[in-house]
């Protein structure tokens, strides 16, 4: 069978999915097992994967149609590591027997995923990391600390980096896994932030045994399969269309109208000036996905986030400021443990401190700059002291 | 509403690739300096050359009264190229608000004059100014002119362009009047931007023909439309700036290394680079509302002007300031392009006042 090309053509399976399955009646999983089978999950992985082989633009019209038809979705909010980084990551590089192991429970959100790569001591420069993985017949057994893991306290598996060779340069000796959250060895706790909850954890992992058969990529290879990952991520964060004052700027606006009591012309200015760079950003994004889908991958993506960091962080920072009195007060400060973080959610107060991790998460602003003036702009890199350095040799 | 496409068809980089390699050839930094304080700092023969030979005044007029039936969009596309070599040439005046008036205009109603103009300046048989200064924004009100049976009086400041005109269109309360440039006084002033030069317009009993229609809706219509446009200009501008430094970075060793690996340097230019991005979004999101008529025209328009005058302004800015001592001389052109950034942050509106007119169409009002 050749892969479906045409809206009319996925319209089709979506419809024979929908006859064969009845969203009223049907258990939510058995009807998402049932649209992988189908090849309805993600059309453009694989047949047998949960795809078609078929052009990834197809997807946005089984979404629209199954939304349509009142079909249960994945939860993909819920589920967004394991859909954006891991699956991507697992069918690149992992074998026949780990694809069809983990890929649709992952996709269905029977197993949930997080990501355990950033370490106390590995931040931006994640290569750095220290958590040693050591051969021990066919399994392999790991040691370390990861930190800013979201998603860790419910997750079933984890995508790990780990450093197998210490004598190497550190981008040499790094080597990749899928770890079972519930082995012996992992442990969770929480890590509380700026805004009193604990979105993110901690993971201490002691002496944890991994089959080498849930390795992904050679031994010492594990730092291009991170970057396979990694662009994921990426691709992931500045993807979606959003309306005119969606974001954080619809808020505040929103703030705005209902409290005129708070007006003052100054305020308006700077008001208009930040609706005026998020319209800007808004179109920005548009722009990219119109180049996207006329096959032309540009940089601006990393653009986009450094805006977005900017932006999320004055308007939320404007908020609480024209708030005054209330401006004063907190929601709540209880160590709550939250699944889904909505940047826009709660009050001022909270969208002010969480917006100051979006130039932090997922590459800090200053990376992102790096990055951009010398892979867009073709300045020269920074001088690199830890190049040829064995990794157990560099200053720490 | 559907959304705007804000990429470049393949017609406009035709366009921009023919408007560059001429601009290459006929305006590059040293004949653009060398002629800036010359009797005519504008280019006439260039322009001639634009207008005639690569059409880039007849791009939105219809194909009825001799243009080519294009739109704002492609226009837009040459402002950014002759923003992006700060060419001396009577574009802004002639072929986007004079044009833009006339346009308006005709749309009213039919007018002898106006079309027989109008296809005057899309043939590149002559150029027009709308006699407002460079300053006048969309609503702004605008120098009181008499007239007395025909005959206009009255002062015009700071009007760009105006030296290159044959005709100017003169705005006298709600009526547009057609006057030969030669019956009124042109009075070039020594001005801030030496590429687009402004000129002080009197009029003394100057002989006129009134157009028909509403002159002011007219004038309001075009200062919009010049706006937009503008905005492409602006990014033109903001991207010269951006490339010249970045090279400039590359091969300026101090402290024996290029000084575009110091991480000071790199973090501002890949700011700019993001403002740049930005810039180009909306101010091509301007040229397609004014192409398609776009519901929300104006509050596109008003977001790009609003944004692209400050990131031109900016993106200068930091050009001079990032080459240093160079950027500081008369010999290097970076000062032709902040002298232009910061007159064309004036030009047909402030981002203040684009704010200010902005705030309420989108709900937020003091």
């Amino acid at each position: 069978m050749s892969a479906p090309a045409t809206p009319e053509q996925v319209r089709g399976l979506v419809a024979d999915l929908l006859a064969a399955h009845d969203p009223a009646t049907t258990d939510r999983l058995a009807f998402l097992r049932a649209r992988w089978a189908a090849g309805l999950a993600w059309v453009n992985f694989p047949v047998g994967l949960g795809g078609l082989g078929a052009p990834r633009a197809l997807q946005q019209v089984v979404d629209a149609e199954l939304a349509a038809a009142g079909a249960p979705d994945n939860d993909p909010r819920r589920i967004g590591i394991g859909l954006g980084m891991a699956a991507p990551t697992i069918l690149t590089f992992g074998s026949d027997e780990v694809k069809q192991r983990f890929l649709r429970p992952l996709w269905t959100g029977e197993e949930v995923w997080c990501q355990l790569f950033s370490e106390p001591g590995a931040g931006s420069d994640l290569a750095a990391l220290g958590t040693r993985a050591r051969r021990d017949g066919d399994d392999w057994v790991v040691t370390g600390q990861k930190v800013w893991t979201s998603q860790a306290q419910t997750a079933r598996w984890a995508i790990l980096v780990t450093r197998t060779d210490p004598d190497v340069p550190k981008h040499a000796g790094m080597t990749y896994f899928l770890c079972d959250m519930h082995a012996p060895g992992v442990e969770v706790r929480p890590l509380r932030q700026v805004t009193g909850e604990a979105e993110f954890n901690e993971v201490f992992l002691t002496d944890v045994r991994i089959p080498d058969a849930h390795r992904l990529g050679a031994v010492g290879e594990g730092w291009k399969v991170a970057q396979t990952t990694l662009m994921n991520e990426r691709v992931a964060i500045g993807g979606r269309a959003t309306p005119r004052e969606g974001g954080m700027i619809g808020v505040v606006a929103d703030t705005w109208r209902a409290r005129p009591e708070l007006h003052t012309p100054e305020a308006l200015d700077r008001l208009t000036a930040l609706w005026v760079e998020s319209e800007a950003l808004r179109l920005a994004g548009a722009r990219q996905r119109q180049q996207l889908a006329a096959g032309s991958v540009g940089p601006e993506g990393s653009a986009m986030k450094l805006a977005f960091a900017r932006l999320a962080q004055e308007l939320s920072g404007f908020e609480v400021e024209l708030l005054g009195e209330d401006g004063l007060r907190y929601s709540d400060w209880t160590m709550v443990r939250p699944e889904i973080v909505d940047f826009t959610g709660r009050d001022a107060g909270y969208r002010y401190l969480r917006a100051k991790g979006n130039s932090i998460e997922g590459g800090t602003s200053e990376i992102l700059r790096n990055i951009i003036a010398e892979r867009v702009l073709g300045l020269p890199s920074e001088p690199r002291v830890d190049k040829d350095v064995a990794w157990k040799d560099l200053p720490r | 509403m559907s959304e705007p496409d804000l990429l470049y068809t393949d017609v406009e980089e035709e366009l921009r690739a023919s408007v560059r390699s001429l601009l290459a050839d006929r305006a590059d930094a040293a004949e653009v300096l060398g002629r800036v304080e010359s009797a005519q700092p504008l280019d006439l023969d260039l322009w001639r050359t634009l207008a005639v030979e690569v059409g880039a005044t007849s791009l939105p007029v219809p194909e009825a009264l001799g243009g080519q039936g294009a739109s704002w969009r492609e226009t837009a596309v040459v402002a950014e190229e002759l923003g992006r070599s700060v060419a001396p040439v009577p574009f802004l005046g002639s072929a986007v608000l004079a044009s833009a008036t006339l346009l308006h205009l005709l749309g009213q109603g039919a007018d002898a004059n106006a079309e027989a103009l109008l296809s005057r300046l899309a043939e590149g048989a002559a150029t027009a100014v709308l006699a407002v200064p460079l300053s006048a924004f969309p609503g702004s009100p605008l120098a009181p002119v008499s007239d007395h049976g025909g005959a206009l009086s009255g002062s015009i400041r700071s009007v760009a362009d105006a030296t290159a005109a044959d005709v100017l269109i003169v705005p006298a309360g709600t009526v547009l009047h057609l006057v030969e440039a030669a019956t009124a006084t042109v009075k070039p002033v020594v001005s801030l931007d030496l590429t687009r030069p402004v000129s002080d317009i009197e009029l003394t009993a100057s002989p006129s023909v009134a157009l028909a229609g509403d002159g002011a809706a007219a004038v309001r219509a075009a200062l919009l439309v010049g706006a937009g446009v503008l905005a492409s200009e602006q990014v033109g501008v903001a991207e010269w700036c951006l490339t010249t430094t970045v090279a400039y970075l590359k091969e300026r060793y101090q402290f024996g290394r290029p000084v575009g690996s110091f991480q000071a340097l790199k973090h501002r230019l890949a700011d700019l680079w993001q403002r740049v991005a930005l810039a180009r979004a909306a101010a091509r999101a301007a040229a397609d509302a004014l192409a398609t008529g776009a519901r929300d025209l104006e509050i596109t328009v008003r977001v790009a002007q609003a944004l692209c005058a400050q990131t031109a302004v900016h993106a200068a800015e930091e050009a001079l300031q990032l080459h240093g001592g160079i950027g500081m001389t008369w010999e290097h052109p970076v000062h032709l392009y902040l002298k232009r950034a910061k007159a064309d942050e004036i030009a047909l509106g402030t981002p203040g006042r684009h704010r200010a007119a902005l705030a309420p169409l989108v709900g937020l009002t003091a």
